[in-house]
């Protein structure tokens, strides 16, 4: 289990004073200006080598991401931080921007310089308002406290605006974020050109997820080293879970990447309610991950390689925990709900096709389809998936697939029953 | 995606308080020269807060203001879905979460109870027209599920009785607490933290 020592969020939970006071005597904005210093190539140079990837789903490592930034470019530079958390299963960057804000904005500015912006985007989801309004209460600290701001005492001039939405999980795509921004409705852009050539406002652009900025400071102030010394090669560092559904005690939770699926649950959750032998499956890395059923949750490690490996991924690690007791075709046609609402609707594949999906999951449901459909629904989230614009089309195919996959003989049981109910009725 | 338009029975005009009026020029001053269309959603949201809906003559007034076409304004309307495009409830419009992880801490049985409680569909207003609902996507505050947001606030860890009991205060007009109802601090394991068991310290030791 991770030490206190090694852990990043220690007000995560709100026992403490969020203001600059109480995030000062945690350790935030000290010498700053001494890791400014530094130097660009520095930083960068440190993010590469603690290994850190990106904690808005995708797992991209930000280090490489930061230095895609073209060099010597007229243009301004921005970074754009994705705060919109939509993601079902997800509610970890709501605990950063609540309970530690400073971590959130000293990293913006250490992430900025690094990349020669001069602005930074903090884009919320439009339901998170207290969030925002604490956010912003810490962003106005820190100008009163010329931490940022014009001639401010780090020497980088720089800017953050908070930004909102108003209710569209699309958003949180980084060039629907981009266009939402702009004053438009936030349509997924297609790529390329890539943000960093052609970002926002046409301007270079890197768009990083909240958590993957707000653990930067402490990366730098403690070194690469330290950061890449937790979790397992190629999945380093700390990483906030949020464990939801049928375990005895919800919650967020930091832990070292890789840590056992059961640890995760049983040491902080209270366990799987009635116990882990009724534990169904889990769905690892929020609601676009397919599920894991119980029998490979047994010795399963918590982090983007080995859960690819079972065809799932750590995605945002919001963990979905279902137990015996669920109706597993119910839950993922909830979800397939979900993507269906949430479509931009300017795919065809992806627009059609989650109201497809959702329509027969939903008969499935009741048993009120046939066995053939089952091969067609398979058939049908392969046409969704890799024909769209953006990876919500793949977030709405792939927990369907991970029913097909792992739960057809519940569908045919349903199936089946359906029928015996209405040959009953009719005799 | 869904389908929403614009309420049939619209107000005569718009206009901002003087207060509200100040604020969206600071909103549009904080984004750079030209791109004064970056506030749409915030001055939209001000106007919804200040009106209780949005409505069509804000929408125009709002286009005015940033130099937009009215129908790029009426575009961001009806594609966010916070905006709602018809009157709410005057006491409280409730969002309950449906989403899965709500859905299997037991959401189901709140959304049955709105539809006892307030009005059969979702967005219809109850016969005094003080309260409506509407079932809403995953609100981001899935481990104190279930959930539900009342204007600026969420209710988080809720069940039947918790929630009988919401709709019995906001009846009476008692205040609420925001939050979760079961009185666990914030996403700590309800038994009590199993981490950060310590003061917080400085976290600066190099290793
Ligand atoms: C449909 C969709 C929704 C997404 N939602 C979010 C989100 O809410 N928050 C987030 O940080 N990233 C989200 N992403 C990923 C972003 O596009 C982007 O990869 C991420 O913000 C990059 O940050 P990172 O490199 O720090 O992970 C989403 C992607 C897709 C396709
Ligand atoms: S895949 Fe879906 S959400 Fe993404 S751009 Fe296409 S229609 Fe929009
Ligand atoms: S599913 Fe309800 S808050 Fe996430």
């Amino acid at each position: 289990m991770l030490q206190d020592k090694d852990r990043i969020f220690r007000n995560l939970y709100g026992f403490h004073d969020w203001r600059l006071a109480g995030a000062r005597a945690r350790g935030a904005w000290d010498n700053t200006k001494g890791l400014i210093d530094n130097g660009q190539d520095w930083i960068i140079n440190e993010v590469k080598a603690s290994g850190l990837r990106g904690r808005g789903g995708a797992g991209f490592p930000t280090g490489l991401k930061w230095s895609f930034m073209p060099k010597n470019d007229p243009r301004p530079s921005y970074l754009v931080i994705n705060g919109d958390e939509s993601e079902p299963g997800s509610c970890k960057d709501r605990e950063i921007m609540r309970h530690d804000p400073h971590l959130l904005i000293e990293g913006a500015l250490l992430a900025s310089f690094a990349m020669k912006a001069h602005t930074c985007f903090i884009y919320l989801r439009g339901e998170f308002i207290r969030e925002r309004e604490r956010l912003q209460a810490a962003v106005d600290e820190a100008y009163d406290a010329k931490l940022i701001g014009k001639d401010n005492l780090n020497g980088w001039d720089f800017d953050i605006v908070v930004h909102h939405g108003a209710g569209a999980y699309i958003c949180g795509e980084e060039t629907a974020l981009i266009e939402s921004i702009e004053g438009k409705k936030g349509m997924p852009r297609l790529k390329p050109p890539f943000p960093a050539n052609v970002g926002l406002y046409g301007a270079p652009t890197t768009v990083n997820n909240v958590e993957s900025i707000a653990v930067v400071p402490d990366i730098l102030r403690r070194g690469g080293a330290w950061f890449a010394s937790l979790g397992k090669p190629n999945n380093t560092g700390t990483k906030l879970f949020q464990i939801s559904g049928h375990v005895n005690n919800p919650c967020v939770v930091e832990e070292e990447m890789g840590i056992p699926l059961r640890d995760l649950i049983d040491k902080h959750c209270g366990g799987v309610r009635g116990g882990w032998d009724n534990l169904l499956c889990a769905i690892p890395g929020g609601s676009s991950m397919p599920m894991i059923p119980a029998e490979q949750c047994n010795d399963l490690t918590m982090d983007f390689d080995a859960l690819v490996k079972l065809k799932s991924g750590l995605g945002t690690a919001a963990v979905i925990v279902m137990d015996k007791s669920t109706d597993i075709i119910k839950a993922i046609t909830r979800i397939a709900y979900f993507y269906k609402h949430e479509s931009c609707g300017q795919c065809t594949p992806c627009r059609e096709g989650t109201g497809w999906m959702f329509r027969v999951l939903d008969r499935m449901q009741r048993g009120e389809a046939e066995k053939r459909e089952i091969d067609l629904l398979y058939n049908v989230t392969k046409q969704v998936e890799g024909h769209t614009i953006c990876a919500l089309g793949d977030a709405a195919a792939w927990p369907v697939q991970g029913l097909i996959r792992n739960y057809r003989h519940v569908i045919e049981e349903r199936i089946e029953a359906h029928k015996a109910i209405v040959k009953e009725a009719a005799e | 995606m869904a389908v929403r338009r614009l309420y049939p029975e619209q107000p005569l005009s718009f206009a901002f308080t003087p207060e509200n009026l100040a604020w969206a020029k600071r909103e549009i001053a904080k984004y750079p020269a030209g791109k004064e269309a970056s506030a749409v959603i915030a001055l939209l949201w001000r106007a919804q807060e200040q009106e209780g809906w949005t409505t069509e003559p804000a929408i125009r007034a709002i286009a005015d203001m940033l130099g937009m076409a009215y129908i790029r304004v009426l575009e961001i309307a009806t594609f966010y879905t916070m905006f709602q495009l018809a009157p709410v409830g005057r006491k409280a419009h409730l969002q309950v979460c449906g989403t899965t992880p709500c859905m299997l801490r037991g959401s189901e049985a709140l959304i049955d109870m709105c539809k006892e409680h307030i009005a059969e569909h979702q967005h219809e207003l109850s016969q005094d027209g003080d309260f409506s609902w509407e079932e809403v996507e995953c609100l981001g505050c899935c481990a104190n599920a279930p959930v539900v947001q009342i204007g600026k606030d969420t209710y988080e860890d809720l069940d039947p009785e918790l929630f009988a009991k919401m709709l019995r205060d906001l009846r009476a007009g008692k205040p609420l607490k925001p939050g979760s109802q079961t009185g666990r601090q914030t996403s700590c394991p309800a038994g009590g933290p199993t981490t950060l068991l310590d003061e917080p310290k400085r976290g600066t030791e190099k290793v």
